[in-house]
């Protein structure tokens, strides 16, 4: 019994999971129908459906952050490329003559996504082949990106009338959110062509030591190219449901401090900022605490501005936890709780 | 091995006739100076200020003025603090993302206690003393608990930010007589020159800086972590009370560019400032602080924030020029000064 409690409090996703668990249960208590999800008009609605709907963007972003934190990168130009992407969007469906034909959003939704592949492109350009620092060479995307979000809209915030592209944020697919559809395929994708295949362990070793995986014959360029790339997809992907949520792109504020959201998702899901091993399941784990300790505060009757208080608290206790300090303080007292035991059989 | 031991050592001597070959021509003098890591993208910063300047110079009336020059540090006075503070933070290889939090939460309790009827000279120190509070906890926790800087100035930031909410969901106007005073004070130069005490107190922070980077031994510790924090150990340098108190200056200037910030605007908004750790951060680099950390002045960054400053004001006078501009100027800026940084790094290994 305690050899597996010992077994799951070494687990990565102990932690994260405690934490989640936690945050539903005060849910629960401050109100009791928390985990009951309804069927109506034939959508299913409940809060735990609200977490996975209002969580999918961080959630998709979270996914391509993931792989990019474990080449050892860094991609900061997230929520200005879900801007740049909300905004070609909106002004393609804007300036069509039909903004509710289904071809029209799909040649809006089309261009913003081969946008974000240029967009990512180019930060795999400056970190790969040029040898920038990740966190600075993203940098340059997300201070210039927002100003070209604004070019874009013209400095206004665009409001469309399109059904088809409202129901990317806010539709159902046989009474599930389409956002959460989409997240799941998006994680699905990633972790199916990660994991069943060698390109996730390319990618760790990328991660773990660049110099030696090149000479194992790791292509890091290609590889950095790839990983940078899909980080931008998936950043337009979330653009695009969150600008379809509200049906209006904002390039100011879409997606602003969504890449911090995606990076703590990340770091509590126990992947590690330094690069190498990851796990799109703690991502997924850790969008879930991010996205339920909002809802929490909602629920409690906390007043939702302060949040990033919460959050502040979340990022400080797992950080604090995980940490090889309090590691080595713990095992070490576990270390000594082990000696008495084995000192008090020994003396009976 | 030599250039481990040179980096602290040379900014001493860093005028003067320098160099082994005393003989060796001016051309070449340039060339080594601009390909330095140390010197070269400071000089380039310098230069391209100069430019800039002659060029809006030519091109708009009025614009060649002294008070034009004066008006940069007086508009910019709390971004050179903050600036200041980043430098000593990536000089040692890390980074604070914290400071435009700080900033707002600075300016929203002056706002809020200054509301209640506290005396300006309470609350100028008290703040100063949280916010590097604030600092020393963000050092000890990026320290001792191993928990990287971006992470723990992170958490920091959405405190600070969470935290100006708590005081306050709307904008808190200053009516105290002290900070009006302080905010329409002009201090005449001569002529039809005049800068803000803003500007003097900024003057004083990057002298101090200035004096503490290069002619004390915590000066050299900094540059010594940034060089190599494994070899700074080794020398037996106090590494672990550098690092934390690297985010104490950091964070004690964030507390008084938010002051220095509501001098400027009198009044506390939660959302002001959002994004100012990056224009601190790219100022810093734009002044030629390599982020890797080990190379780099404080008077760099002073520049860097001019330069910032010299390309707002050249879109104001430009007139036709959207204000979004200014950030993908600053974005091609930062681009350039990377691979500036990148290219003259890796021509020295």
């Amino acid at each position: 019994m305690s050899a597996l409690l010992a077994r799951l409090v070494a687990s990565r996703l102990f932690w994260p999971i405690v934490m989640l668990l936690v945050l539903f249960t005060i849910n629960l208590i401050a109100f009791p129908g928390f985990f009951a999800v309804t069927l109506r008009d034939g959508h299913l609605f409940g809060s735990l459906i609200d977490i996975l709907r209002n969580g999918a963007p961080t959630l998709i972003i979270a996914v391509g952050m993931t792989l990019v934190i474990a080449t050892r990168g860094i991609d900061l130009s997230v929520g200005a490329v879900a801007a740049i992407s909300g905004a070609v969007a909106c002004s393609i469906i804007l300036g069509s003559p039909e903004p509710a034909n289904p071809a029209t959003v799909a040649v809006a939704v089309t261009v913003a996504l081969i946008i974000s592949l240029v967009l990512g492109m180019w930060n795999g350009f400056l970190v790969a082949v040029l040898g920038i620092q990740p966190i600075i060479a993203t940098l340059i995307l997300m201070t210039a990106g927002r100003g070209v979000a604004m070019l874009i809209t013209e400095g206004q915030i665009i409001t469309v009338n399109s059904p088809p592209f409202k129901a990317l944020g806010s539709g159902f697919w046989f009474g599930i959110p389409i956002a959460v559809i989409i997240a799941a395929v998006v994680f699905g994708i990633a972790a199916l062509v990660t994991r069943r295949t060698a390109l996730g362990m390319f990618i760790e070793s990328v991660g773990i030591n660049p110099e030696a995986s090149r000479q194992a014959g790791v292509r890091a360029r290609g590889l950095l190219f790839v990983v940078y790339t899909f980080s931008a997809l998936c950043a337009a992907i979330a653009g695009l449901i969150l600008t379809a949520n509200t049906a209006a792109a904002d390039a100011n504020n879409t997606g602003l401090f969504i890449e911090l959201d995606a990076i703590l998702a990340v770091v509590i899901g126990g992947t590690s900022l330094a690069g190498g091993r990851y796990s799109l399941v703690g991502t997924l784990v850790g969008a879930l605490v991010i996205q339920t300790l909002v809802t929490t505060v909602y629920t409690v009757g906390i007043p939702p501005i302060a949040t990033m208080v919460f959050k502040a608290a979340v990022v400080t206790i797992v950080c604090l936890l995980q940490s090889p300090t309090t590691t080595e303080a713990l095992s070490g007292f576990r270390r000594r709780l082990a000696l008495r035991a084995g000192k008090g059989v020994a003396a009976s | 091995m030599t250039k481990l031991l040179d980096a602290p050592e040379r900014p001493l001597r860093s005028s003067g006739p320098s160099g082994p070959a005393p003989r060796a021509g001016l051309a070449r003098r340039i060339r080594n100076l601009l390909t330095s890591p140390k010197y070269g993208p400071v000089t380039v910063t310098a230069v391209l200020f100069v430019v800039i300047f002659i060029a809006g110079g030519v091109r708009y009336r009025g614009f060649f003025s002294g008070q034009v020059l004066l008006n940069l540090l007086v508009d910019n006075s709390y971004l050179i603090v903050l600036a200041v503070g980043m430098t000593f933070v990536i000089l040692t290889g890390g980074i604070d993302l914290s400071v435009g939090a700080v900033v707002a939460l600075s300016g929203m309790i002056a706002a809020s206690l200054l509301q209640t009827g506290w005396s300006p000279a309470a609350v100028i120190p008290l703040i100063l003393v949280l916010t590097s509070i604030l600092g020393l906890l963000v050092g000890l926790m990026i320290h001792v608990f191993k928990v990287q800087p971006f992470i723990a100035t992170l958490a920091a930031m959405f405190l600070a930010r969470g935290l100006c909410y708590v005081i306050s969901q709307s904008s808190i106007s200053i009516t105290d007589p002290t900070f009006v005073q302080l905010a329409v004070a002009r201090i005449p130069l001569g002529g039809n020159l005049s800068i803000t005490p803003s500007v003097i107190i900024a003057v004083v922070v990057v002298a101090i800086a200035v004096w503490v980077l290069h002619a004390t031994r915590f000066g050299r510790t900094v540059y010594a972590i940034g060089g190599g924090e494994q070899s700074g150990l080794l020398m037996g340098l106090p590494v672990a009370r550098t690092k934390v108190l690297v985010y104490v200056i950091s964070g004690f200037c964030s507390g008084l560019a938010g002051v220095l910030f509501t001098f400027y605007t009198l009044s506390g908004y939660p959302l002001t400032a959002i994004g100012t750790e990056l224009d601190a951060i790219a100022a810093v680099v734009i002044g030629g602080t390599l982020l890797t950390g080990g190379y780099g002045f404080v008077l760099g960054s002073v520049l860097g924030v001019l330069v910032l400053g010299i390309i707002q004001t050249i879109i104001t006078f430009e007139g036709t020029l959207s204000s979004w501009w200014t950030k993908i100027f600053i974005g091609a800026l930062l681009l350039v000064f990377i691979i500036l940084q990148k290219v003259l790094t890796s021509r020295r290994r």
